[in-house]
């Protein structure tokens, strides 16, 4: 109960226990555990439900969906420069900026240490290059509070791979490319953006349209 | 476009974007045609989820591709010989699981074309439908693809997003069409070159090098067929002479080249 409290949940001891305050606990039970403690961010945990989810989707309704992983470029200097209390809050600076740089339909998740994933869907491949290349220049721009006096400046390395229409894949492949392309990014020099070519599947309008002329041209004959 | 096989020995994948246009009945009598012409002919069943050419072929296998992946028998006692003269290696029922890629199935389906592969001539690989990571891999590990599809607008449509796939993740080059249930002896070619015209328009142009589709041939929509799959038989056995058996030992004469 005080576990629940600390991490921000209103929950009366007195009240009565019904069903409505079971609900109320258990609602507040997924929650903690669906969220990394210190960036409020959904964990790892609740990042892979959401991406075997989102693989779905693209499987069914044919909408590209793009997979970033980001990592803090020179971390451990970071912290050892500077503290891991000082790693901490640019882990939570960092966390800031990837929340407020996508749409509110995007997931951003801390997977691991200084490690975070974001999961774009019905992103097209245009999108996926800005959204990537905004939130790299961000980071890049943003003086990061470490302390009352001190602020500083940290990048990241992002790396991306789409899940392309139609194709249902598996959460493992999926991560993998996307892992790919970031360890292209840090090995070109880091603080870069690194997408895999997104495999086009799609068949637009004007391909169908001119597919099909040969058919109604059968059904004049 | 794969290294895993030995000289001489060439892998076919024969695949089609939708199912239900003949991609097994392509593929079983295919292999049924080659090995006529003396040719040692494999056909796998990669069609990991939803594995079928025991049903098309009547077969009532005892050890299947999941006891190899399961690594409960040898790969080559899975191996079981078809009417028809080829042998096959069939998925079982049991592949479900695998109907994902994962590291593992990418392996064992590696392993399992490269050990084959030197044995025959021709290796078959029979893909699900669909454009799954299983699909485009197994595609991955031929040297040519067959693409399946019938003279029907869904189908058309499919096809060609699995040519630009193949074409933009692969590189490929060169394409097989293969046009089955076709009504009139114009059809296939048709079809071919209106398919390669939107390649032309929409897909060429973003390459270094062209797409060309190569037409293996049209098989004529013939009774002969649905007779041959309602009593679980080939088709090029139960009819040999029928038109559309005429025209996949064709087909599989121009892919001998």
């Amino acid at each position: 109960m005080r576990l629940l409290q600390q991490s921000g949940h209103v929950l009366s001891e007195e009240a009565p226990r019904d069903a409505a305050w079971l609900q109320q606990l258990i609602d507040a039970l997924v929650d903690i555990s669906s969220k990394d403690p210190l960036t409020g961010l959904a964990n790892r945990r609740s990042f892979e439900v959401a991406l075997a989810r989102e693989i779905d989707r693209v499987a069914r309704n044919g909408e590209p969906a793009l997979l970033l992983s980001l990592d803090i470029d020179h971390f451990k200097r970071i912290n050892d420069t500077y503290g891991h209390t000082a790693g901490d809050e640019v882990i939570k600076g960092v966390a800031r900026i990837l929340q407020d740089s996508v749409r509110p339909m995007d997931l951003v998740a801390r997977v691991g240490g200084e490690e975070f994933s974001i999961i774009l869907p019905n992103c097209p491949p245009s999108f996926g290059e800005t959204v990537a290349e905004r939130v790299r220049r961000r980071v890049e721009q943003t003086a990061l509070p470490i302390g009352p006096l001190d602020n500083l400046h940290c990048t990241v390395s992002v790396g991306g791979a789409f899940a392309p229409q139609w194709v249902r894949s598996t959460p493992l492949l999926w991560i993998e490319r996307a892992d790919q392309q970031l360890y292209r990014a840090k090995s070109h020099g880091r603080n870069l953006v690194r997408l895999e070519p997104a495999a086009v599947s799609v068949v637009s309008s004007e391909e169908r349209r001119m597919l099909f002329d040969h058919f109604q041209f059968q059904e004049h004959e | 476009m794969s290294d895993v096989a030995g000289p001489g020995s060439r892998i076919i994948a024969v695949t089609s974007g939708k199912g239900g246009v003949g991609k097994t009945f392509a593929s079983t009598n295919l292999a049924a045609a080659l090995a006529r012409m003396g040719q040692r002919v494999l056909v796998l069943d990669a069609d990991l989820g939803l594995a079928n050419i025991d049903v098309v072929l009547n077969l009532y296998p005892k050890l299947t591709l999941h006891d190899v992946f399961t690594g409960q028998c040898a790969l080559a006692d899975a191996v079981l010989p078809a009417p028809g003269g080829f042998s096959v290696l069939l998925a079982g029922s049991g592949m479900v699981e695998y109907s994902r890629l994962t590291p593992h199935v990418r392996d064992q389906l590696q392993a399992v074309v490269a050990e084959m592969a030197p044995r025959f001539d021709v290796v078959l690989l029979d893909t699900g439908a669909g454009i799954s990571d299983v699909v485009l891999y197994t595609v991955s590990l031929s040297h040519e693809v067959v693409v399946v599809a019938t003279p029907e607008p869904t189908s058309l449509t499919d096809a060609y997003a699995t040519i630009k796939v193949l074409a933009t993740t692969q590189g490929r080059r060169s394409v097989y069409l293969l046009v089955n249930q076709t009504a009139k002896a114009t059809d296939a070619r048709n079809v071919r070159n209106q398919l390669q015209a939107v390649v032309d328009r929409y897909v060429n142009p973003g390459l270094e090098a062209p797409v060309r589709l190569e037409l293996l041939g049209g098989v004529p929509a013939d009774t002969a067929v649905r007779e041959a799959i309602q009593t679980r038989q080939l088709m090029m056995l139960r009819s040999p002479g029928a038109p559309a058996a005429t025209a996949l030992t064709e087909a599989a004469a121009r892919l001998l080249g």
